[in-house]
Order: structure tokens, then sequence, then C-alpha cells
């Protein structure tokens, strides 16, 4: 039998073909998985291939009875590690372990009959039960589509009883109206019993709550919570919404452009956070606390990247407070410096610098390489070795050098390593501050 | 809690009603509105989906559908609201006040470079502006917002959401009007984007003394961004007041049951409120809120609470406090 060797140390051995749950605990183990979408050259001329890194080497066990919740911002690929995990997006390569079997590795029909033991909650109610069929014939689907009864009375019988367990009581009269009967707290409430009717073990929930109204949001979440007590399961929590993460989750994972940057305890990634982005998403996050207003918020600058065209090195280090020199900095960070210096000088200081840089559409870069080719050298070198001696910007403490080459700028950066997770205060975080260990 | 000292106050909203008329009858979603607003002060209006708040802020700029019947006052510095002409709504719509939406790709025109959105929203306004006096006012709303001024001949898409509601406040403020009314301004943005365009605003309201008016559902923005808080269930304010009032010792029994509902870092125990917000074609003859009070007395389903003074600073619709009983049912709950 061959066992992969993991990543990082603290993940469990997997042992193929072998059900270690009971033993050991751990229902699940993601190991090395990559999603990757291709994309094409443009329709109309032009462009080389590219992919997007949507899920970009992820490792995680997942403990039988825990909440794993997985953070982070729009196009983090939160959700696409979910439905990679459930084989609703294929994984590129990688390993999705279930009671010893690859998920990740087996055809369709293999995959069939353990689809009963997985479900998915998604986020927007509306959009996940057909408009056409009344709750008993939408929550009761999966019963026949699993061949586990087609008998009309039977899967009236379940469907009640499910409708119950998930509040809706009494089910009488609920089985027989039309989702668009129901509001929308209750319809999610009928989404989860739907999802629950085969009796599955695993549930990834995607944003559950996030399309509710604030006072029925804690209602569905109590539901789920309740269930998971009563029925065992196990849960994968999808949200963008850091505050509920701390109550309902177990374990978190924060992503950031397809990568888990730091994962652990609920408790210590709330109370301790170590990477600097998780930093910044608990810091952001409005509380009802007017005693916060006001603070000095160390918010990372700019939006998420183009997850075609990630940055290097530690992809959030041009956002990130804290980058340093090993980060990874690039030609391009060195136009977005200009780009946001300029928002901050006065009129003629931007005339000025316009003129020595020259129009930031003729910049060229080359990863590590900025090459200035309208510029005027006489006024951009000064200026360029002024913020540099300055230490203003932790950017200028990765150039390599700055030089004239045939009448062109060239600024060149030190190569950064990308950051490789590495055990810091009981969790597992990807960031030099810690220690610089690149990645493999 | 009105005051004397109205001149002060850039907006004043009086008895505001928005109907609505239906096959079945009238619907008030905003019904018997006021409030005041001072230059440079801040304001949140929040509630579940559904109560008003979202009519009401439409109310304000005016941008209610057709067959809506807007009654009552809001005064704009010296400009009445209800029932102004279109010639004057169009001066005071971005000189006076900017309006702030969700989805600011659907508010840019895609075929328009940024600095010709500019160019032409000042000219609306100031037809004599020149082309170059036009973009140099738009530049430095630009670099107030954090937009680089290098940016400013690209095309609303090659902007990002966050970069685009950024414009879309530069937009608005270039006129430097003298409030803002923002409907649910970073609802479709992430939370770090969302921190930094609510940083922006209130850098802007201080910076120009702009009255900011922010209608959110979202009780933690408005504790950190807001001076004061108005919320509002079934058409109506139930509560107005100063945020660290509200937020710490909530007079009205639905905002107790709000802010213990919202899920937060420190959250030990989820709670909820039972029930749902009522029809508003047919409301409940009493308070509102009574079905669903868990302080429900005998009086509630009877009497319709009015909004009172309840501290110097914080006024509460709610019959546990004298003051809002209507005059003639007064003397029987002091009796």
């Amino acid at each position: 039998m061959i066992t992969d060797p993991p990543t990082v140390d603290h993940l469990s051995p997997v042992q193929p073909g072998v059900d270690t749950t009971a033993s050991d605990g751990v229902l699940l183990r993601v190991r090395d998985l990559h999603t990757h979408f291709h994309q094409r050259g443009k329709l109309f001329g032009g462009g080389g291939s590219s992919a997007v890194k949507a899920v970009d080497d992820v490792s995680f066990d997942l403990r039988e009875g825990d909440i794993f919740g997985l953070i982070g911002e729009s196009g983090s690929g939160k959700t696409t590690l979910g439905r990679t995990i459930l084989g609703l997006a294929p994984a590129t390569s990688g390993s999705v372990w279930w009671r010893g079997i690859n998920l990740a590795d087996i055809n369709e029909k293999r995959f069939r009959p353990l689809r009963r033991q997985m479900g998915m909650i998604f986020q927007d109610p509306n959009a996940s039960l057909n408009p056409a069929m009344t709750i008993v014939q939408g929550v009761g689907h999966p019963l026949q589509i699993h061949g586990i009864t087609s008998n009309k009375r039977e899967i009236r019988r379940r469907v009640a009883e499910m409708l119950e367990r998930c509040g809706l009581t009494p089910a009488e009269r609920y089985l027989d109206t039309y989702p668009e009967d129901v509001s929308g707290g209750q319809k999610q409430r009928v989404v989860i019993a739907r999802t629950l009717i085969t009796e599955p073990e695993l549930i990834v929930a995607d944003e559950p709550v996030a399309a509710l109204d604030m006072s029925v949001r804690a209602k569905v979440l109590e539901l789920m919570l309740d269930l998971k007590d009563q029925l065992g399961l196990t849960y994968v929590y999808i949200t963008h919404d850091l505050t509920s993460g701390r109550f309902v989750c177990d374990q978190i994972g924060i992503m950031y452009l397809g990568e888990l940057v730091e994962w652990g305890s609920a408790s210590a990634i709330y109370d301790d956070p170590k990477h600097p982005y998780t930093t910044s998403l608990l810091e952001a996050v409005p509380l009802p606390d007017p005693s916060r207003k006001g603070r000095d918020k160390q918010l990372p600058v700019g939006e998420i990247p183009d997850a075609l065209n990630p940055p290097t090195g530690c992809t959030f280090h041009p956002r990130c407070p804290r980058a340093f020199e090993p980060c990874g900095w690039e030609g391009e960070d060195l136009v977005d410096f200009f780009e946001r210096r300029w928002t901050e000088v006065d009129a003629d200081t931007f005339d000025r610098e316009l003129d020595a840089t020259g129009p930031l559409t003729q910049v060229t870069t080359d990863r590590f390489v900025a090459r200035f080719k309208a510029a005027s050298p006489d006024a951009l070198i000064p200026l360029l070795n002024t913020l540099r001696t300055s230490g203003q910007d932790p950017i200028f403490s990765a150039v390599r050098d700055i030089a004239t080459e045939g009448g062109d700028v060239v600024v060149r950066f030190e190569d950064g390593p990308a950051p490789a997770l590495q055990p810091v205060a009981g969790r597992m975080v990807a960031c030099h501050l810690h220690g610089i260990v690149p990645r493999p | 809690m009105t005051t004397a000292a109205t001149n002060q106050h850039v907006l004043s909203v009086r008895n505001l009603r928005v109907a609505y008329s239906t096959p079945t009858g009238y619907l008030h979603a905003v019904d018997d509105v006021s409030f005041d607003l001072s230059a440079g002060e801040s304001l949140g209006v929040v509630g579940e989906s559904g109560c008003g708040k979202s009519t009401m802020g439409k109310a304000l700029m005016q941008l209610l559908p057709p067959g809506a019947q807007m009654s009552g006052s809001v005064q704009l510095k010296d400009d009445e609201l209800v029932g102004v002409s279109r010639r004057d709504l169009r001066r005071i719509r971005g000189e006076e006040m900017a309006l702030v939406f969700q989805e600011p790709m659907t508010r840019l025109d895609p075929l328009m470079k940024i600095s010709t959105h500019f160019v032409e929203a000042i000219r609306a306004h100031r037809p004599r502006t020149s082309k170059s006096a036009a973009r140099e006012m738009g530049r430095k709303a630009m670099a107030q917002m954090g937009i680089p001024p290098t940016r400013a001949d690209n095309y609303p898409h090659e902007f990002s959401g966050g970069m685009r509601q950024r414009i879309m406040i530069a937009l608005g403020v270039v006129m430097q009007p003298s409030i803002i009314v923002a409907d649910e301004p970073t609802t479709a943005l992430d939370v770090i984007v969302e921190a930094q365009i609510l940083d922006l605003l209130d850098r802007l309201r201080r910076d120009e003394d702009l009255g900011l008016i922010l209608i959110t559902h979202n009780l933690g923005i408005v504790a950190e961004t807001c001076d004061r808080v108005a919320v509002m269930y079934a058409g109506r304010i139930v509560e107005l007041g100063p945020v660290e009032e509200v937020f710490t010792t909530p007079k009205h029994p639905y905002t107790q049951g709000l802010l213990r509902s919202v899920i937060s870092v420190d959250t030990t125990e989820l709670a909820s409120i039972e029930g749902f917000p009522p029809d508003l074609q047919h409301p409940p003859a009493g308070c509102r809120f009574a079905p669903r009070c868990d302080q429900v007395f005998s009086d509630c389903p009877v009497t319709d609470p009015r909004l009172t003074a309840v501290t110097d600073h914080t006024a509460a619709a709610c019959l546990l406090y004298d003051g809002a009983y209507p005059p003639e049912h007064r003397e029987g709950a002091h009796a």
C-alpha cells in the first residue's frame, strides 16, 4: 500500500483503502488539492491559454462532528473548494480521502452511491428549489433519485418527519404548498430538509444564511447546529461573514486567492490571528459596538486581484499592511505604487512625477522587472532613489537595481518566494513574518 | 427632539408618508416618519427587509416608482422636496444631495470614460464650466476618493467593484452637496472594501461637513459609522437616538431583539425575534410590533404608540414609556 507523504507534519497520515474514521476521528482528508480552470485564448485573436487557480494546493483534515469554516472574500476559492470536495467541480490534482476512498479519483458511477452520504446547502433558497414542485415532491425527490424508496406514502411520511425536524410544524401545512408560498427563512429550512432527507454524514453549506434577513439568520444557524448534534453531522461551512464563524465553527480555514493562508482552531484564530490577512478581515468587520467607532483600522489597500494573473510570492503582498522585503515584490507593484501615491500628492507633484515616469501605460512589466519606456531618466532615477532611501514603502526594500537601458529606466526586484504553511502558535500560517519557509 | 434651532438642520423630515395603491387598497410603506439631520452629522437607518427604510430613502431622493404617493414635508436647506418641480429637482440632486446606490455598475455609462462622466455631471449644473476646469474638479474629487488620476480616461468596466463605488461617490460629491443619501452602499462589496468605502465616506463627511444618511440592514456598520440611528419597523421609526445610547441601552423591545439577534464575534448564544413583520395593508390596530413583542401587555394591541422622548437624546415608540400614549389615552395610563 502506498501512503502519500503529508504536506505538513501535523496532518494525519493517509491510508488509502482504509476507513480510519472510527479510530482517528478524521472523516475527510484533503491533500494537495488543486482545482484549476483553463481559459483558452480570446475569441478574436491572440492570448495564449491561461489557468485560474481557484483552489491551489490546499490540505486539511476534517474531524467527524466538527464544523470547518472556510472563510474568505469573493474570489478566494472557498466555494470551488467546497464543490471540489463533493465532486461537483473536477479536481485538477490532489486527493479528497473519504473513508479510505479518494473522491477526486473515482468516476461518477462509483461516486453516485456515495452522494447520498454528502449534501450541499446553497446560499439562495429561491434558486435551490424547483418552483414547479410542491414541497413534498421537492424534498422527497432525493429519496427516489437514490432509490431509497419510491413508495408515495413512505416518501410523504419521511418528508413530514424531516420538515418537522427542521422546524416546519405542523408539516401537513407545508407538504402540498409550493416554495413561493413560504418565507425566505422557511424556504431555507425546506432546502435543509431536502439535503438531510438521505441521511448524509457530511454537509457542505455555502453561505446558508447570507441571503436571509438578520432576524432569522440566527434561527436557521441554530437549526443547523441542533441538527448536527441530533444527527451526528459534519459540516463544511463556507462564508464571507467572519462574525458567525467564531460561534459556529470548531476549525477555521482562511482562504485567499485559492490558498489556505491560515487554518486552525476557531478560538486560536479569532483570539490571536497570525496572518496579516486574517487580522485585516477581523479589523474590517463592522460590529454593533459603538466603542469601536473611529478606531484606526489597518486596512489592506485595494481589492482581491485578478485570479488569472495573481501576484508573485505571497499573493497577498500587494495589499498587506505588514509586507516586507521577501514577500515577492514585482514590476506591477511599482506601477500600483505610483498610482496610489498620486492620489495623495498635490497636482504639481503629480504633474512633475508623471513627467518623470512618462504615462504608466508605457510601462511594461515582466514579473521582477519594470521598464519605464517613456521616462525622463534624468528625473526618474533621482526620484526612485529618493523614494528608495526614504524607506516609506516596503516595495523599495526589494529593489535589486535601478538602471538606464537604451533610454528606458529599468527597475529590477529580488525574487521573493511564496510562503508555505508553517506551524505557528498551534495553527498553520503561510506568512514570511513567522520565518521564511518557501513553498516547494 | 425638535428644537427651536431648526435652522441648523440641513434636512428636516416631517410626517413623511409614502403610500402605494394596490388592487386591495392602500399600503403605507412609510408611515408618519419625522427626523432632522444636521450638517456633518451621520444618521443610520436600520431595520429588517420590508420595514420601509429603502422606500424612505427613495422618497428622500425623489425616486419613488410611479403610483407612489408622498405626503408630509422634506425640507432640504431652503427647498421643500415634497411636490418639487422636475426642474428644481434636477438642480437639488447633485448640488444639494448626492445619491449612492448598492450596485454602482448599473449607474455608470459603460460607453463613457470616467472623466467624461465628471465633465457631464459638472456641466449639467454649471453649463459654462470649461472642459479643462471640469476635468480638474473631477481630478480633485477622484483623488479625494483614492482613485488614481492616471485612470481618469478609463471606462467603467476597467475598474473593480470597490473602485466603481468610489467613482459613484466622487461623482456625487463633485458639486459639493450638503447631504449624501446612501442606500446599502457596501452590500455588494467584500468586508475589507466595505471598510475602505465606509472610511472614505466618514472622512468626506468630516472634511466637507456633509450630512450622511446611511440606509443599511447591518447594525455593525451603523454602530461604527453613524452619530445617530433610526430603527424602523413596519414603516415607522420606533427608536431614534445617539448610536452610543441606542446600542448600549436600547429602549424599544424591537431594538433590543434586533441587537440580540446580531451574530458577532462575541456571540455565545443565538437569539432571534419570533414571528414576521406585519402585512402593511392590514397593520395591527395598536402597536405594530405587539404580536412579536416579548414585553407585550394589555394596552399594546389596542393603543398605537407615538414616538416620544425617553431620555434627553433618545425617543422610542413604545407604551412602556408613558409619553408614547396618544393625548386622549394618557390620563387612563396614569390612573
